[in-house]
């Protein structure tokens, strides 16, 4: 196994397959997912190479296979997701899927093809029995009952008009009736008025129930309409109308006994159409049930075949067409485990010429791979999203796991929120199989459940913190006994409203609190400034040793490279900087913690609270070499021999800057020089033998300093300066500003206590301070008011407020001491992940 | 029958777990005079003095007393809660299934 302190050990291999077994090999190297193909066609265009063919019978297939699953999913039909990993098919078989899916596809088709029409023909004669039945109503409102011809007559024009008319001879009134769109009534008789002058009768009726759009399956509402009209002139134009607003037209004989006879007809027809189609629906719910069992594992062999075929791609074929050669990065440790994938591959595929993968030497950059499990990978993540490590790196993960929760927990420490925290947490990895394979596509889910792991961790250590600060839900436990006592008098009490407690005197027992801070603090009027000055403090000692810690790693950075240079140049000194002024500092509070107690005595006083002198005006003093302040009564430094010691580490430290700035280029531009005289005295003497001196001296030149000094003689030196100069101003600056940036621990950690205090204050201590027994009703309420917001605010803005702080944390004050982050990840051939994305690509659909 | 959706049952699930939980605690602790909840005891809002010590006590002890009965109400009421959310998450779960 690889560790994780660094990216494995990556070779970049030769593989020699044989045609035949190419494909068993391949698709065997795809399970493993060990291996990184290099593309060596990168002219050749994706239409041109070799199994361009396959390729696209792949995409057909998947092609088909959408179609089916989008059927499946009209339908509703459930798929059965066995979760199981089918192997990749032979080639051979890929014939008969095709088959198999050209057969659905083509079946299913078909059968849609026919509910169409069905449907159609099914509209059709529904649209005709609403005719029927409506226009009925029309007739009989009119009916005098005889001649149907003559009721219409009689109904459309009065009397007076008929005896006008009477001597052009008997009217015959002639009618077309039909179905449209309701929304389009208005347009329609609007037209109809206009075109005819208003010579047309209209009439319409809404037909309750929706009708079922055939070709999009959408429910519609229509109307029934009735013209009536003279004359074939506007028989034209009104069908013309008809035409132009797509109203369907249907044959009503005049009749009454005709229509009574044709309803019946009808309604024959919808009946025989009604099982014929409920045949259909059945049939297509078969072939789409017997689909959707396997539909899942289809996709994953034709994704399988496309991918291996994807693959196949991008070798070389060899002159003799008998063997493809592929390049690929593979990961040292793991050549055996890809060897027996191969030989595997061969076995099956049956072919007797073993594969071969041999090692190559090159100068290329290797990619970096992390070898992750669940616990680590979202470490890793964390890491790698600020930047992928260069090849064999120190990888920050590992130290992050601890590092990461803890600085969290300082900043986030309530054992109230952190249980919340964990418990979540907890329940996430004990549930972690059911909930993965659940599949949940909300993005946020994903992302709290990558990070399960971080998060209970980060809920345990904020339980932590939280004992330690003594704070659950802002209040504070006392199971060891206080170390207080009170020793006011009733007068005192009596008098005064608010008290202060004095550890001078005999209140304070002198044997602390057992474990973390004493509870009686929550009750006191100073304590957010007792607490301050311990979290200031802790928070800065914290920071320098993180930044400490991350200076180290460097060390076995420039050991591991055999980077002695940087040993020398940069890491001394940088050490040297940040120990001689920030570690001092810690070790002054350290100092101030250890010598100075409260005590009202005469004889102590130079070590009583008002000789203890601050710790940054003295850290400031240090630095710009100044004297400190007289106070009377106390002694100038903490130790004797205080000012020497510290002159003397800060012009250490000082000195320390030009030697990160200038030393490394110094040493770089000398050796340059000396290679560069030794070339010229060559090549003077191979001048004056050969006679021209001009050709060969240049060719001679970079190819000498090109094998001997590496590539940093090539690099301008200028540029080489000013690297230099950037990199010492943003450690020195960097220091600094980073051992301030670590003061965000306190302010968090104090931003977070109060606004928990304030949240039970504000909102569950109104509900405690109900008299009486309704008090329990309105603690109901309001508790779990308080209790969903200490989850919304409290845990979840708070967490990710300090989440977030953690990360830069991390991000920039600890990795900008050693870690460079400008790899390329490995990103090896594996049906695993090509499978998770195309189901991710699908959900997104 | 369902009142609830799924969400909000399993929502009144957790709230009233942690509910009885805490408020049950929180009762033992008012019932034993924690100092740490002093702060939160009805009754104590005096301006400047008190009139005695005496009853001052009587009248914390009396606060304390009140309030442990009302956290063990309230706590009551989150059973309550628990067993109609628990059955409401039985309903829709098995429902559920049966689709």
């Amino acid at each position: 196994m690889g560790s994780l302190f660094r990216s494995e050990e990556m070779t970049l291999c030769q593989l020699f397959l044989q045609s035949e077994a190419a494909y068993a090999c391949v698709s065997e190297l795809g399970e493993l997912g060990l291996v990184q193909f290099r593309d060596l066609n990168p002219d050749v265009n994706a239409f041109q190479r070799k199994f361009v063919n396959e390729v696209r019978r792949c995409d057909e297939m998947e092609r088909k296979l959408r179609y089916l699953e989008k059927e499946i999913k009209k339908d509703g039909i459930p798929m059965l997701d066995t979760g199981e990993n089918p192997e990749a098919p032979q080639p051979r078989e890929m014939i008969d899927l095709e088959a198999t899916f050209e057969k659905l596809e083509n079946e299913l088709r078909e059968v849609n093809q026919n509910a169409e029409a069905l449907k159609r023909n099914f509209l059709e004669l529904t649209e005709l029995k609403q005719i029927l039945r409506k226009t009925q109503v029309f007739f009989d409102e009119h009916e005098g009952g005889v001649n149907p011809t003559e009721s219409m007559t009689r109904a459309l024009i009065s009397d007076d008009s008929i005896a006008r008319q009477g001597n052009l001879g008997s009217v015959q009134l002639g009618f077309v009736a039909g179905v449209i769109l309701r929304e389009r009534i208005p347009a329609f008789e609007r037209m109809l008025w206009r075109a005819c002058r208003g010579n047309v009768f209209l009439r319409q009726a809404e037909i309750e129930t929706p009708l079922e759009d055939p070709s999009t399956s959408d429910q519609v509402f229509k109307s029934v309409f009735i013209i009536f009209f003279q004359g074939d002139q506007l028989k034209t134009r009104v069908k013309k109308i008809c035409e132009g607003f797509r109203a369907t037209l249907y044959p009503c004989p005049e009749a009454p006994a005709d229509r009574r006879e044709m309803a019946m007809g009808v309604m024959t027809r919808i009946e025989d159409l009604n099982t014929v189609l409920g045949q259909t629906q059945d049939h297509r719910h078969r072939v789409l049930v017997a689909a959707a069992k396997n539909i899942k594992n289809w996709f994953v062999k034709v994704r399988k075949i496309k991918a291996i075929y994807h693959t196949l791609n991008l070798f070389n074929l060899d002159v003799t067409q008998k063997c493809l050669i592929a390049e690929c990065w593979v990961p040292v440790l793991d050549i055996e485990n890809i060897q027996l994938a191969l030989r595997r591959g061969t076995e099956r595929s049956g072919s007797s010429v073993p594969p071969i993968l041999n090692r190559m030497e090159t100068c290329e950059d290797p990619p970096t791979y992390n070898h992750t499990n669940k616990f680590t990978s979202a470490f890793q993540a964390l890491i790698d999203s600020y930047g992928i490590a260069s090849y064999r790196e120190m990888n920050p993960a590992p130290y992050t796991i601890i590092t990461f929760p803890f600085l969290f927990a300082i900043m986030f420490g309530d054992a109230g929120h952190g249980l919340l925290m964990t418990l979540f947490g907890l329940w996430m990895i004990l549930k972690e199989k059911p909930l993965a394979a659940k599949k949940i596509d909300s993005e946020i889910w994903n992302i709290f459940f990558g990070g399960r792991y971080i998060i209970f961790l980060m809920g345990a250590f904020s339980m932590y913190t939280g004992m330690m600060y003594n704070d659950i839900f802002s209040k504070s436990f006392n199971i060891f006994g206080s170390a207080w006592k009170i020793h006011y008098n009733s007068s005192v009490i009596y008098d005064e409203i608010e008290m202060t407690l004095n550890p001078s005197t005999s209140d304070y027992s002198g044997s602390p609190y057992t474990f973390g801070l004493d509870p009686v603090w929550q009750l006191s009027k100073n304590k957010i400034i007792f607490q301050n000055a311990y979290k200031m403090k802790i928070s800065i000692i914290f920071g320098v040793l993180h930044m400490l810690f991350g200076v180290v790693l460097g060390l076995f950075n420039h050991m591991y490279f055999k980077d002695k240079i940087k040993i020398i140049c940069e890491f001394i000194p940088q050490l040297i900087f940040l120990c001689f002024l920030f570690l001092y500092m810690v070790l002054l509070m350290f100092i101030k913690w250890l010598m100075y107690y409260p005590t009202d005595d005469k004889d102590k006083i130079t070590y009583s609270p008002h000789c203890a002198p601050s710790i940054l005006i003295s850290f400031i003093n240090m630095v710009l070499f100044k004297e400190p302040n007289k106070v009377e009564d106390c002694a100038d430094y903490m130790y004797n021999g205080e000012m020497g010691i510290e002159r003397f580490l800060v012009v250490i430290a000082v000195i320390c800057v030009p030697w990160m700035l200038l030393a490394k280029p110094i040493y770089i531009m000398r050796n340059q020089k000396k290679s560069n005289y030794m070339v010229s005295h060559e090549q003077m003497n191979a001048a004056t033998e050969n006679g021209d001196a001009e050709q060969p001296a240049h060719n001679n030149t970079v190819h000498r300093v090109e094998g001997g000094h590496g590539s940093h003689a090539e690099e301008d030196l200028g540029e080489l300066f000013i690297h230099q100069g950037i990199h010492t101003i943003e450690y020195v600056l960097g220091s600094v500003s980073h051992t301030a940036s670590y003061l965000r621990l306190w302010a968090l950690s104090l931003a977070h206590a109060q606004l928990s205090e304030v949240l039970w204050q504000m909102v569950l201590s109104k509900g405690l301070k109900v008299q009486g027994f309704e008090g329990g009703i309105a603690l109901y309420i309001i508790f779990s008011i308080w209790a969903s917001l200490t989850v919304a605010i409290l845990v979840l803005m708070e967490g990710l407020s300090a989440f977030l702080h953690t990360l830069r944390l991390h991000w920039v004050e600890f990795q900008s001491k050693f870690y460079s982050g400008i790899g390329h990840g490995f990103q090896p051939f594996s049906f695993e992940t090509i499978l998770d994305s195309a189901a991710t690509q699908t959900a997104d659909e | 029958m369902a009142i609830c959706g799924h969400k909000l049952s399993l929502c009144g699930l957790i709230l009233s777990v942690w509910g009885i939980i805490q408020l049950s605690l929180m009762g033992i602790f008012y019932y034993i005079r924690s100092v740490a909840l002093f702060e939160d005891v009805p009754g104590l809002e005096h301006e400047g003095t008190f009139d005695s010590i005496q009853k001052f006590y009587d009248d914390a002890d009396q606060g304390y007393l009140q309030n442990a009965y009302n956290c063990w109400i309230a706590a009551c009421l989150y059973i309550i809660t628990l067993a109609f959310s628990g059955h409401q998450f039985w309903v829709n779960s098995r429902s559920s299934l049966r689709v």
